[in-house]
């Protein structure tokens, strides 16, 4: 599904990215590991085209190299950020409704709302009034809202209590389930990163320097990556 | 208050309180679009004014055309001025965004300079091609006169225009923010560009359109505004001040706070102003707004929420 050759990204003149070349299989999770700073949100920003980077992206058939973040929405990739940055001033029900600029639909897909009950109940509050691990749920919403191929969710664990996290991986196992879709996920919670993984690579200093398959992961050689 | 009876001041404050209406109206209507282009967007326009004379300018032309060259038409040109000043003002408002604006976003400084440069520029525009002499429209018949609600008590037909054109802007306003989809994709862009580009949402072309939407609206104030009043090559300007002010006392991203503050205003100038000096009515109004908003920096009606 989506693919990156050689894909570099710069803050200046110092390369923070070396080079990553990966592909994410269609219906695949892949779980990306690596400790604070080694180049995580990075990659994903620039994945999303937040960032510019050199190196070829594509999906399917379609080089998205040189195109920009809603232009790539459209075409299948959707983005849940670090901080989740939700809208705080708009509400629940037009957050998601800003997902669904990329496809045009008008409605909001029913499913959003089953896979998290919370949103529709709060669909009129103002997103920025949420709590912690309801605005990750929105985030996710709002991402799918535009309907995607590929949904890249950048360290959604960030701040939430564990009881919430291993919620949060089922949804993410539902979500592959009921929409037949790829997720690639930065993560440093190990448990998490087994529960819903197919394929698990670690980064390290702007680099895949790991790759194994997620169901028959060494935890503890992937827990000495990410040791400090 | 220095030996007026009671039944004087009752009057005196109905005929300012109708003075301070027809203020309230000329902030409020440019106060709509600065609040979609400073409250929404964050980009300090200091050429609004310019967008309301050339609205006004507009306005006059039309009118110039239907008095002098087609007489017939004198009666229907105003309808046809707004939609033409709206135009006018929506294009050049356009073109400032995609050739200007566009390279300033996040360095207010900068917009602020360059701006106020765009608002020189257009000065002296409208004073090399209109004169620097003050021009006035010719009005059709059904503007001329007033409606006499009492025997003490006369509205003018013009200033009751301008109150319907008020009303119904902002409605319309309203309901485009905050119940379209057009408006989600506004807000959604202005209170985070990036994240909106993200979610999918096309934040240049909602720039431009939001930019050149609110100057639009300065248009059809400057069209409003030739009823009341005569266009000079200064005439938005003298407003811009004020107009400033009444958006961020009214909370920066409020409709509500907007018309509130506009109203509190441009009545306390305008009855102040009947007591006192007209400079000493501005110092007390710009004095209350400022010691008011220092204990609410946020303005008047800003919305709660975590940050």
């Amino acid at each position: 599904m989506l693919s990156t050759n050689d894909l570099r990204v710069s803050y200046g003149m110092s390369e923070v990215i070396h080079g990553v070349s990966l592909n994410v299989g269609e219906n695949e999770t892949l779980t990306i590991m690596g400790r604070n700073g080694m180049g995580k949100t990075t990659l994903f920003k620039s994945l999303i085209g937040v960032l510019p980077s050199q190196g070829r992206i594509t999906l399917g058939d379609e080089d998205l190299s040189s195109t920009q973040p809603y232009q790539r929405v459209q075409k299948g990739i959707a983005y849940v950020p670090q901080g989740r940055l939700v809208f705080p001033t708009l509400t629940v029900e037009e957050n998601i409704a800003t997902g669904l600029e990329a496809t045009g639909a008008k409605k909001i897909p029913t499913d959003i709302y089953d896979l998290f009950p919370v949103l529709h109940d709060m669909r009129h509050r103002k997103a920025g009034n949420l709590s912690g691990g309801q605005q990750q749920q929105l985030a996710i919403g709002r991402a799918l809202a535009a309907d995607p191929k590929v949904l890249l969710l950048d360290e959604p664990t960030e701040g939430i209590q564990p009881s919430i996290i291993k919620q949060l991986a089922k949804n993410l196992n539902e979500i592959k389930q009921m929409r037949k879709i790829s997720i690639v996920v930065s993560e440093q919670v190990l448990s998490f990163a087994m529960a819903v993984a197919d394929r698990v690579m670690v980064i390290e200093k702007g680099a895949i320097v790991h790759e194994e398959d997620g169901k028959t992961a060494n935890q503890e050689e992937i827990a000495r990556y990410l040791a400090v | 208050m220095g030996g007026y009876t009671g039944e004087e001041l009752t009057a005196i404050f109905l005929m300012q309180g109708f003075s301070g209406l027809s203020l309230f109206c000329v902030f409020l209507l440019m106060a709509l679009g600065l609040a979609i282009i400073f409250g929404q967007m964050g980009v300090i326009n200091m050429a609004h004014g310019e967008f309301l004379t050339l609205g006004a300018y507009i306005t006059y032309l039309t009118s110039y055309l239907a008095s002098d060259v087609w007489p017939f038409l004198l009666d229907y040109y105003f309808p046809v001025a707004i939609i033409l000043a709206f135009l006018g003002t929506f294009i050049l408002g356009y073109l400032v965004e995609r050739f200007l604006i566009r390279f300033l976003y996040n360095r207010p400084l900068d917009t602020l300079l360059a701006t106020w440069g765009l608002g020189l520029i257009l000065q002296q525009i409208f004073r090399s091609v209109f004169g620097p002499r003050e021009k006035s429209v010719v009005m059709p018949d059904w503007l001329m006169g007033s409606y006499q609600a009492t025997d003490m008590v006369d509205i003018p037909l013009n200033g009751l225009m301008v109150v319907g054109i008020t009303i119904l802007l902002t409605i319309g306003v309203f309901i485009l923010l905050y119940k379209s989809r057009w408006g989600i994709k506004v807000r959604a862009t202005t209170q985070n560009r990036t994240m909106a580009n993200a979610a999918g949402i096309n934040t240049d072309r909602v720039d431009r359109l939001t930019f050149a939407l609110g100057c639009g609206i300065a248009g059809v104030a400057g069209a409003a505004f030739t009823t009341i009043a005569s266009t000079g090559p200064t005439t938005g300007s003298l407003y811009i001040v004020d107009t400033f002010l009444v958006v961020v006392f009214g909370g920066a991203a409020s409709l509500l706070g907007t018309v509130a503050s506009a109203f509190g205003i441009a009545q306390a100038q305008s009855i102040l102003s009947f007591f006192l000096s007209g400079s000493m009515a501005k110092v007390i109004t710009l004095m209350t707004v400022v010691i008011i908003l220092m204990f609410r920096p946020q303005g008047l009606f800003a919305s709660k929420v975590r940050r």
